[in-house]
């Protein structure tokens, strides 16, 4: 399969009787950052769950070149990890216990290599290490759920609206760190709404409208690309 | 002095209610299950013991290779459409070996004049594993299943261990002796050594919960999993991983509460239920959620049922389950129902 690290064809998901994605085909190199953008309510999120395990669906997920295991439990073991919309974190626990759990499916050993390599990439959650993570702020909680994820040793890193809610600034400062993950060999998958942002990071991107690809191609083309420009960057930058 | 008296006879009661409202508080957050049947692990306990000091092999030991025989079927039928051999051994060991060890060690030991900690570890031994087939047989299935139709399975769980206590220990009330005979004077006070090991048992329980929680990774992703179920699931914590410890735990925690209340009441097949509902009103107090309140209202139960057992004993069960009513306005009133987030 070419060496592709994901390969995605004719992924379909429904809630209930009405279908969310259409057969949607993708596929994605090692090492790379691709990118997902599209109007809210297109169906991004979806896909992104869709690969994680967390709905179903029908269609084939070509992982590493195997079908990836059934359960969301096996493909955090096999190396892919979400980061979802909402976050999803332990509010009650502390941050310390929040990145320690990333780290559950892995050894002791491995946990404290990743530990330390994750509090010299996120120098603020070392200092609030004890705090409740309910209690920290947006950008923080962001940085939290991504050192979770990393505590996980992901090969593929699924993020769902990293920059949501965030201020301008700190947005910027997610970014690069998700660019700068890629240096360590991690892919990843950004579903942004912020589409001029990501697509300046990214290798390669997908629009989706309406649960189907409706156009995909490098991302420094697709930044250039008239009719995206139009709708989803804004006409001048 | 009758005051003194009450109070410790209070105390006593309320420890165990203790253990057992946080066994509920333990599956609720985890789990969101009600589990009813904490009761009856009780009884089970209380009566193994019992039969334990007869010398007799408990009829609990069958009842235990039965349910592991059962939950071993549900392995099997769930693995219909294949499996790895990894699996079907661990099936195996877990629901058809373990339980024929235990049987295997109870039908050497029993005969014995065992110490009676000895006794009473065996008996534990024989309950705990219990839960891991309760889980695996009732609640596994329906891991998705709304909080109501949870309690729903619950009460049948009840009603069918309840009968199944009938039918393997019979409608007679046993007690068992208790796990040291001597008695202490402190000042005023006389103190059974039975009391001082319920005391001893309820406070190391505790503890032991606590550092569970606090320090161990396992009883952190249990935390997680009551915090944040899908966040649990994204990190790679099973939902089958946590209900079979919280099950395990629970277990384990009524084994020891029928060990220690063995010796101090007559216990029948259907005994467990009221004791169950005691450490359920508690947890309720407690808002199915809170370790330290559900413990302080597990004593404060205690002694609200001696002290009215005292007074007007005809309603001592009327006083100690209304005490649930204004508890139950208040929360409703104060809205601080937990929601997940």
């Amino acid at each position: 399969m070419s060496g592709n690290l994901l390969e995605l064809s004719d992924l379909h998901v429904s809630y209930g009787r009405a279908e969310v994605l259409h057969g949607i085909s993708m596929s994605m190199k090692p090492g790379s950052i691709v990118t997902v953008i599209g109007a809210n309510g297109a169906g991004k999120s979806t896909l992104l769950n869709a690969i994680m395990g967390i709905v179903p669906s029908s269609g084939t997920i070509i992982y590493d070149g195997a079908p990836v295991p059934r359960s969301v439990e096996g493909r955090v073991a096999t190396g892919l990890c979400l980061v979802p919309e909402k976050r999803e974190l332990f509010s009650t626990m502390s941050v310390e216990d929040n990145i320690e759990l990333g780290g559950f499916l892995r050894s002791t050993t491995e946990r404290a290599e990743t530990r330390e390599d994750v509090y010299t990439r996120f120098p603020r959650l070392a200092e609030r290490r004890k705090q409740l993570a309910g209690t920290l702020s947006g950008g923080e909680r962001q940085m939290l759920a991504l050192a979770r994820a990393l505590m996980s040793r992901p090969r593929l890193l699924l993020l769902d609206e990293p920059s949501l809610g965030l201020a301008p600034k700190i947005v910027i400062d997610i970014l690069n760190i998700v660019s700068e993950l890629r240096k360590t060999g991690v892919s990843i998958l950004l579903v942004e709404q912020n589409a001029r942002a990501a697509l300046e990071i990214a290798d390669e991107g997908y629009l989706v409208e309406l649960g189907e690809v409706r156009l995909s191609g490098p991302a420094s083309e697709m930044a250039v690309n008239p009719a995206l420009m139009e709708s989803y960057l804004g006409s001048h930058s | 002095m009758i005051a003194t008296f009450l109070i410790q006879d209070g105390v006593t009661n309320g420890a165990i209610y203790a253990l057992l409202g946080l066994a509920l508080v333990l599956l609720f957050s985890v789990t969101r299950v009600i589990f009813i049947p904490q009761g009856e692990f009780v009884a089970y306990g209380a009566l193994t013991l019992a039969l334990l000091d007869g010398g007799k092999v408990p009829a609990t030991t069958s009842l235990l290779v039965c349910f592991g025989a059962v939950a071993f079927l549900f392995d099997l039928w769930s693995m219909r459409r294949g499996t790895d051999v990894g699996t079907f051994v661990r099936s195996l060991a877990l629901n058809l070996v373990l339980p024929g060890v235990i049987y295997g060690i109870t039908i050497v030991l029993a005969p014995l004049d065992l110490p009676s900690v000895a006794k009473a570890l065996l008996t534990i031994l024989i309950i705990t594993p219990m839960g891991v087939y309760v889980y695996r047989i009732a609640y596994r299935p329906l891991a998705d299943a709304s909080v109501l139709v949870l309690l729903i399975a619950s009460v049948g769980v009840h009603l069918a261990m309840m009968g199944l206590g009938l039918v393997f220990f019979g409608a007679e009330g046993l007690r068992a002796e208790p796990l040291a005979d001597d008695n202490y004077t402190i000042g005023a006070l006389m103190v059974s050594a039975q009391s001082l090991c319920i005391y001893g048992a309820t406070i190391a329980i505790i503890v032991g919960l606590y550092m569970f929680f606090e320090r161990t990774l396992l009883g952190k992703a249990l935390r997680a999993t009551a915090v944040n179920r899908l966040g649990a699931r994204l990190v790679g914590v099973r939902t089958h991983l946590t209900g079979v410890t919280a099950f395990t735990l629970a277990a384990a925690i009524g084994a020891v509460s029928g060990v220690l209340i063995g010796p101090i009441t007559t216990i029948y097949y259907d005994t467990g239920f009221l004791i169950g509902l005691k450490g359920f009103v508690a947890a309720i107090i407690g808002g199915l959620a809170s370790f330290p309140i559900t413990a302080i209202a597990a004593i404060g139960v205690g002694l609200v049922e001696s002290f009215s057992s005292f007074f007007a004993s005809s309603y001592k069960e009327v006083i100690v389950f209304g005490l649930i009513i204004p508890v139950l306005i208040w929360l409703s009133l104060s809205g601080g129902f937990h929601e997940e987030e």
